[in-house]
């Protein structure tokens, strides 16, 4: 996959220099191996700062509304998946479109890099990137991987790798996968009996330490307070009594019902390498097969939690 | 090992509204085992932990003073879920409360010194408790001339009025009662802003004097270029501040501004240390 | 000093002896990775792992813990008054402490045990536990350990230093208490001290050199707070910040704790639970206000105190033990390294 870094920064030069815009966001190099971090550019010069690679996994979307110049435009780099909660953003009135440069980014998938780390004993020193081939050094060995066979589960299952809103377009638009099966994962767990699920829900959350990464890595997460921390009343405890940690993660699935773009920001973020997206998926397929819907690409309708129809065929409300 | 976690048994012995809008009530105390009360031994500038089981704790300054016994007073704002479980509780019910905690108003540097008390609103409760101790006939003597300018939105609001009143009778204190406003025609005392009513009334500043100011942000932040005009050095004055406290012993970490720790190193400091702290509080 | 010499072969079966005295704790792995965990009958502790995800502070300080409880039926005399927890007083044995995480004990032992107050339930099982560490022979790419006033072969905090050579452990016994851990397993194979001691220096200079990562710190001290304060780059080194806990939760120097209460049926308990000062609600007051309501004073925060308050308040160096697992879960990448590197080096106009 070109990278498509040239042409991102490019572009962000050139809006710099124009002032077409007065900050950009984007992704720098980490200070580790297999590491990226969100930055701000506000200057051309500094546009070499930029990167974009297979370790680019968080969501950009999350930072646009706290980081909205006073005055002008900010302009964000975004893959598939990120575009969409732009969309909902700017649904859910968290920020407009006229204030937005969007610069879109065809995203042939991120690694996984818990899976990378697994294949060594010892600490990744080198991790480099090569068109499709990534090259991973440890002082015990070196490993050449596909991406694609190292992809995370959320870009294995991706069928909008395109942004589907963008002022440019930083590369060709890459083809999107059609799956015979993409919620297998979901399938499986709903395939449990109540013991079993049950039993799989607690050895997920086992080792969860209420970090709230996940939360606050995730784009949809914008409620001044969460209910986890309101204390009159108190919704959940905060300590790691089971379930209080089992009510946040599924309380904070259901508020992000029919919201979800599967991005993976909060599973990459998690310190545990929890996979929280068991809880989201079961919502994001609900949403598919009960209303039609998926997230971030209508800019004109609502999430179907949101609305109301006085044709719904449903008549538990009359 | 002793455990500062374990609040001292009370008991709720009195309940007073203390304000016209009954947003802020004064509770009397009584220790339930013997002992305790000596324990608890504190001095005026202090606070403690007011602890309700299954509600939560909350740090409140102790209003009462050191030389009244045989109970403990705190002035209470309702504002948050503590302070309304409490504001709902009624005489006889049994609670806690853990300390006394913190440092106080630097009694050895005031001997023999003239006292400036400026308040301001429901700040006024530790002062309270430093005003008893001072004319407290045992101490009266260690003190020179001794001035009170406390002031709040209307006569209602004002804390502790009846003895502010009787206070104001006394020769060995001077006192300055102001309300922001009020439409009392029968209002003797002044009318104004705290910071108008230091300008105008408190005594000029000199080696011998200094000053405690307690009140909201915003009054502190005008009584200050007032005091300073005075010619109070910023070792001369004294404040207590608030933060959001836990433990209030040192330990939970979050009520630190710069390396002060506002349970332990304060909650009173000087105007000279909190010029070097950073302006978080 | 005293050195003994564990026979590989031997040591499962002296954790086994080892438990009719000891709760015994040390490193598993599970799918979300290296955790120390209290170690059930047939399992043993994982000795070459690298840096644990989370660290050992919870064997002393666990993440929730029961203090106070009171009944709050009042047909019973007591009711309302609150009395601590019981709390069992099994001694435990951490094994395979790496000697970062000793020193890191040691750093919070000044917060939960000064001459003004000494927290009891950190205190009593900081008394009953043992440390047995292992010295790092194979530093991680983020171990800056030798930049924070430890080491791979630091002592500070031990009960026991053990240094692994393939077949077997030299074990160096630091304390009584190690002493009676070494008695408690049957270990008794002494080992002359004098060579011991000259290979643990052959072996803690190769570990040394091994570690790339450091920190320069030498100028924190000498730095104004407002200064350092007031200075301009916490923006950019906040800007990523997502303000979770993750850096507080699995660095084994951070202390801060809640205090919550929770009733169940007429009972009242008073818990504290891990805090951190990156949750916007950590200094907010019931009035509204928050001194530190944005998040950059938040990171800032977190630097000052590690990087600055701490080092003029205590005197011990920095409250940082050169772990480096802050910056591997960052989810961001903050690199603790980097700013500490920022602050050394600024100079205010």
């Amino acid at each position: 996959m070109d990278t498509c870094i040239e042409k991102i920064r490019t572009i962000c030069a050139d809006l710099l220099a124009k002032g077409e815009v007065q900050k950009v966001i984007g992704f720098g190099e980490g200070s580790i191996p297999m590491a990226s971090r969100p930055i701000a550019v506000t200057s051309k010069d500094d546009v070499e700062k930029l990167v974009f690679n297979a370790t680019c996994g968080l969501n950009l979307a999350n930072y646009v509304a706290d980081a909205m110049p006073k005055e002008g435009k900010l302009a964000v780099v975004v893959k598939g998946c990120d575009s969409r909660n732009l969309v909902t953003h700017m649904v859910e009135n968290q920020v407009s479109r006229d204030r937005l440069y969007i610069i879109g980014v065809p995203c042939t998938g991120m690694v996984d890099k818990r899976k990378i780390a697994d294949l060594f004993e010892d600490e990744i020193t080198e991790f480099t990137e090569e068109g499709d081939t990534i090259t991973i050094v440890s002082p015990q060995k070196t490993e050449t991987v596909s991406k694609q066979d190292v992809l995370r589960h959320n870009c294995q299952v991706c069928t909008h790798r395109n942004p589907v809103v963008y002022d440019v377009m930083a590369g060709e638009p890459v083809e999107e996968q059609s799956l015979d099966q993409p919620y297998a994962d979901v399938d499986k767990i709903a395939e449990m009996d109540p013991e079993e699920r049950w039993a799989h829900f607690q050895e997920l959350t086992k080792n969860c330490i209420r970090c709230y990464a996940c939360r606050n890595a995730c784009p949809l997460c914008y409620c001044p307070t969460c209910f986890v921390d309101e204390s009159a009343p108190q919704w959940v405890g905060k300590g790691q009594d089971k379930t209080d940690i089992n009510t946040f993660h599924f309380l904070r699935a259901f508020h992000c019902a029919g919201r979800c773009t599967d991005c993976g920001a909060c599973v990459e973020a998690c310190p545990m390498g929890i996979n929280v997206r068991d809880f989201t998926r079961k919502l994001n397929k609900d949403a598919l097969e009960l209303f039609g819907w998926e997230a971030g690409l209508d800019m004109e309708k609502r999430p179907p939690l949101d609305v109301y129809s006085p044709d719904d065929p449903d008549d538990f409300i009359k | 090992m002793e455990n500062p976690y374990v609040p001292y048994p009370v008991r709720i012995d009195d309940i007073e509204v203390a304000t016209e809008d009954k947003s802020l009530k004064t509770f009397t105390f009584v220790f339930q085992n013997p002992g305790d009360e000596e324990k608890f031994a504190y001095q005026a500038g202090q606070f403690a932990e007011l602890s309700i089981p299954g509600v939560g704790e909350i740090p409140i300054g102790i209003a009462s003073s050191p030389v009244e016994k045989g109970f403990v007073k705190f002035t209470v704002f309702r504002t948050g879920v503590v302070t309304s479980h409490l504001h709902n509780m009624k005489k006889g019910d049994i609670m806690g409360i853990r300390g006394p905690l913190g440092n106080w108003y630097p009694w050895e540097k005031l001997e023999n010194k003239n006292v400036v008390i400026i308040g301001g609103g429901f700040a006024f409760t530790t002062l309270r408790s430093a005003i008893v101790y001072m004319l407290d006939p045992a101490n009266r003597s260690r003190f020179k001339n001794i001035d009170v300018i406390y002031g709040a939105r209307s006569p209602g609001m004002l804390l502790y009025r009846q003895e502010l009143f009787d206070w104001e009778k006394r020769d060995d204190i001077n006192m300055h009662i102001t309300v922001d406003s009020t439409d009392d025609p029968d209002w003797k005392y002044h009318t104004g802003f705290v910071p108008q009513i230091v300008e105008k009334n408190a005594p000029v500043a000199d080696e011998d004097t200094y000053a405690i100011v307690c009140g909201p942000p915003i009054m502190i932040k005008f009584t200050q270029p007032a005091l300073t005009q005075l010619g109070y050095q910023d070792h001369q004055i004294f404040m207590s501040l608030e933060n959001r406290m836990k433990c209030g012993i040192g330990m939970c970490g979050r009520c630190n501004i710069g390396k002060e720790l506002v349970c332990k190193d304060g909650p009173v400091f000087t105007l000279e240390q909190i010029n070097q702290t950073p302006k978080e509080y | 000093m005293k050195f003994i010499t564990i026979d590989k072969k031997d040591w499962a079966g002296g954790i086994d002896k080892s438990r009719k005295t000891y709760q015994v704790f040390g490193p598993v792995q599970d799918e979300n990775g290296c955790q120390i965990k209290p170690l059930p009958p047939d399992v043993y502790p994982l000795m070459d792992a690298g840096v644990t995800v989370m660290s050992p502070k919870s064997v002393l300080f666990p993440q929730t813990e029961k203090m106070l409880t009171a009944t709050l039926d009042e047909t019973r005399e007591d009711h309302h008054v609150m009395k601590p927890v019981e709390k069992e007083d099994t001694p435990r044995v951490v094994l395979g402490i790496r000697p970062y995480d000793a020193r890191a004990i040691q750093l919070v032992k000044l917060n939960f045990d000064n001459p003004d107050y000494q927290d009891p339930y950190w205190c009593k099982a900081y008394e009953r536990t043992t440390f047995v560490g292992l010295a790092v022979t194979h530093p991680d790419p983020c171990d800056f350990s030798t930049s924070t006033g430890c080491g791979p072969f630091s002592e500070e905090g031990l009960d026991v230093l053990m240094a692994d050579l393939d077949d077997r452990y030299l074990a160096k016994i630091l304390t009584q208490k190690g002493e009676d851990w070494a008695g408690a397993c049957g270990f008794d194979t002494e080992a002359d001290a004098a060579e011991s001691q000259a290979l643990f220096d052959i072996l803690r200079k190769e570990a040394e050199k091994n570690i790339t990562a450091s920190v320069d710190t030498d100028r924190l001290s000498e730095k104004s707070i407002l200064d350092l304060h007031e200075a301009p780059f916490w923006d950019d080194v906040a800007f990523s910040c997502i303000n979770c806990g993750t850096c507080t939760y699995v660095c084994p120097t951070c202390w801060c704790f809640d205090i919550q209460d929770e009733t169940k049926h007429k009972t009242a308990t008073r818990f504290r639970n891990w805090d951190s000062c990156m949750s916007p609600l950590f200094t907010h007051h019931a009035s509204g206000h928050n001194p530190r309501g944005s998040k950059v004073q938040r990171v800032r925060q977190r630097f000052m105190h590690k990087l600055k308050y701490f080092v003029d308040k205590y005197d011990q160096g920095i409250m940082c033990v050169g772990c480096g697992r802050c910056v591997a879960s960052c989810p961001v990448n903050i690199d603790i390294r980097e700013v500490c590197k920022t602050m050394n080096n600024y100079e205010s106009k």
